[in-house]
């Protein structure tokens, strides 16, 4: 998808003044964390488990390649195909010829970020095949055309008549009188008009929460079946998963399953966890006939060994986005790609260029809440901060920013030059305010006063006072 | 015999309310502590630091070890800027292995001011009177980097005619974030107008916090809403030092 995170300012100005978003926001601010506060309450060895999840990632990340050259065996072994892909165009290339293999027309997807990543819709469609999402939140944008809000709940943006609205819109076929105001008529009008989809699918595609080396597996978590549905019906399974995917063994994925929903959101288990080994079987009832694995890169490989490895714990939870007060204002359309809130301000810039999405490890006030609800104990302020030294070496900042800056510098780092300066802007400020306790308009702090008033100094620096206290004695 | 606390004033203080770091000295008095203020003091270096800008960062960093080494303990009424030097100065040196020694040692004896009365130095009550409502925000740093929750509630207990009501979403940001308010204002706006609404309705008549950057921010907004909430860093009440000195953003 077209970028447009350099226009963060503008499209948070927007998400500010869009009175649905806001109301649909606000319902997601409570919701997601008290759920999670109640069922990680019920759970004494959450912080354990803490631990031992990001032991196991970052044990992972230190052998990726020996994992992921056994996770390869293990799916052949089992029948399936393992497929490198660099970048995403490779991908999304090889993605298509499987498809064409079997002369495809239609192809169901399970939700999928990587999908979003390498936006593999808009390269199936114009290559005259049509991709279905099926998991509801994502048929809901994949209908309004327009990408995800959020990794986990893309549909979080929008307000039940919106639903209604795009469903009246292309289910053309269905009576135009019939009854949609209510949550259960809109599932199950998704769920009649899917299921012809589901069966006569060609392909099905899935991401994946984990890739298993152990025993060559994909797993992946849904609410609502819809992976099994998209895996299990057609003739071929194509899972998308990049690489950082891959733990050791069962043992350890079920080990991130017990913080993955928790995180997420608030349920003990996802209601589906499925597992998938291979193709079909002899014997099995059902199943693809072809099992097909594409592994994507796209940079990730090199961030090993740098600042940002620790990104790479990532299990796309969400539970960042749904703590970030940043994000709980502006929701995930400002950040303008994929990934939105604190993790997609950490990755985005590595997979787009800092050039690209410079505002977004900006647009955090380094609060700590995200660090401090991440299961995978990953630091992502300090990891946004690394992104800022990048952009000030690089002097992509705006000159007035950095000239600001550089000016307080050269005052904080000369001790005496400094008292003399704040005694003096002490006092200039507090003439300025003419005894008032603040004032609404200040030179230089029109950002600070559009919406807020300036308090008044009051009037004598600290140092300064406590210079003739000390004379007093 | 009484520590020797050093006294980071922090910049913000220096400029905009004095009077806090006199309520800080008088607290620490009462702790029996002695207190300097070494004057080769500025900021902590933290708007640098969350710019990227490593050099001036270092620079900064570098005058506060040496102006505060020797002290027995350095105590900042603030847990962000307190916060910077114990959780973040170290890491700037890790390429300088004599000034990291430093960093760490300097680190380690650095405190946010109200924890350490009650922590280190184990004040249980304060002899202070404050007739009111409060309400308390927990800032950020102090919060999440030190730990800072109970200290402030347990004093604030012992205030003479003062009632605590808490602060629904105590914990979450104002929307201040240093150099953020200046660089998304519009953002940084409406985070604390949702702070200043949950204020209000607690009904409590006065806001406290630790911070002095979140209170500038919470007390500007609650000012051009034109709720009339007193705003005050906790040291002042504390230190039963509010006639001293109108709440922020109020004139005498």
């Amino acid at each position: 998808m077209e970028a447009t995170s350099r226009a963060f300012t503008d499209n948070a100005h927007d998400a500010l003044g869009n009175e649905t978003l806001q109301s649909a926001l606000g319902k997601m601010r409570t919701g997601f964390p008290l759920a999670r506060l109640i069922t990680i309450g019920r759970l004494p060895e959450f912080e354990d488990l803490r631990e031992q999840g990001k032991a196991i990632k970052d044990h992972t990340l230190a052998h990726l390649d020996y994992y992921l050259e056994a996770y390869e065996r293990k799916v052949e072994a089992a029948g399936g195909h393992v497929h490198w892909a660099r970048t995403p165009q490779e991908a999304c290339e090889t993605i298509l010829q499987i498809c064409r293999s079997v002369d495809a027309k239609l192809v169901t997807k399970g939700k999928s970020m990587v999908a979003e990543e390498i936006a593999l819709n808009d390269y199936l469609e114009a290559h005259g095949i049509e991709p279905v999402e099926t998991d509801l939140g994502e048929y809901i944008i994949q209908l309004r055309k327009e990408p995800p809000s959020h990794i986990i709940a893309p549909a979080v943006h929008l307000v039940k008549a919106q639903v209604e609205a795009a469903f009246r819109a292309h289910h053309t076929s269905l009576p135009p009188d019939r009854q949609l105001e209510e949550v259960g008529q809109l599932t199950d009008e998704a769920r009649a008009v899917l299921r012809q989809r589901f069966l006569s699918a060609d392909v099905g595609i899935t991401g994946a929460n984990f890739l298993v080396a152990e025993t060559g597996s994909s797993i992946i978590v849904t609410n609502e079946g819809n992976g099994d549905l998209t895996q299990t019906l057609p003739k071929i399974h194509i899972v998308l998963a990049s690489l950082e995917k891959v733990v050791p063994n069962l043992e350890d994925a079920s080990t991130i399953l017990r913080l993955l929903a928790r995180s997420a959101t608030g349920q003990e288990f996802s209601t589906y966890t499925t597992i998938s080994t291979g193709p079909r079987r002899p014997g099995d009832l059902d199943g693809p006939e072809q099992y097909h694995v594409v592994l994507l890169d796209n940079g990730r490989s090199a961030m090993l060994g740098t600042e940002f490895q620790d990104m790479l714990r990532c299990i796309r939870c969400s539970a960042c986005l749904n703590h970030c007060p940043v994000y709980a204002t502006v929701g995930g359309h400002a950040y303008g790609w994929v990934y939105p809130g604190p993790m997609g301000s950490v990755l985005t810039p590595k997979l787009i260029g800092i050039e690209e999405a410079g505002h977004l490890p900006n647009a955090s006030t380094f609060c700590g809440k995200c660090e401090s609800v991440c299961p995978m104990k990953i630091p992502l302020p300090k990891m946004m901060r690394h992104w800022r030294e990048r952009q000030w070496q690089k002097k992509l900042n705006p000159p007035a920013y950095r000239a600001g800056l550089k000016f307080w510098a050269f005052f904080a780092r000369r001790p005496a030059l400094y008292r003399f300066g704040a005694g003096l802007a002490a006092r200039l400020l507090r003439r300025w305010g003419g005894g008032k306790g603040k004032v609404s308009r200040l030179p230089l702090a029109g950002g600070w006063t559009a919406g807020r008033d300036f308090p008044m100094p009051e009037g004598r620096s600290f140092q300064g006072l406590w210079a003739e206290k000390l004379r007093g004695r | 015999m009484a520590p020797r606390i050093g006294l980071f004033v922090t910049c913000l203080v220096d400029l905009m309310r004095p009077s806090i770091g006199f309520a800080a000295v008088k607290l620490l008095e009462q702790a029996g502590c002695t207190v300097e203020v070494p004057a080769a003091q500025t900021c902590c270096g933290q708007p640098a630091y969350n710019s990227g800008d490593s050099e001036d960062t270092r620079a900064i960093a570098r005058t506060v070890i040496e102006a505060f080494e020797g002290f027995d303990y350095v105590v900042a009424p603030s847990g962000s800027c307190a916060g910077m030097i114990r959780e973040h100065y170290p890491a700037l040196f890790a390429d300088a292995p004599r000034l990291y020694a430093r960093a760490q040692h300097l680190a380690k004896r650095t405190y946010e001011l109200v924890s350490f009365l009650v922590d280190i130095r184990g004040m249980k009550t304060v002899e202070a009177r404050y007739d009111g409502i409060a309400t308390y925000h927990d800032s950020c740093s102090g919060l999440r980097e030190l730990g800072v929750k109970a200290q402030p509630r347990a004093l604030l207990a012992s205030v003479a005619g003062l009632s605590l009501k808490e602060l629904p979403g105590a914990e979450t940001c104002c929307g201040f974030g240093g150099t953020f308010c200046i660089k998304y204002p519009e953002i940084s706006t409406r985070m604390v107008d949702d702070k200043a609404k949950d204020v209000v309705a607690t009904g409590a008549d006065t806001l406290l916090a630790g911070d002095l950057g979140c209170l500038l921010n919470m007390a500007g907004r609650l000012a051009r809403r034109g709720d009339p909430v007193k705003v005050r860093h906790v040291a002042e009440v504390l230190a039963g030092m509010t006639d001293a000195v109108p709440p922020i953003a109020m004139a005498d």
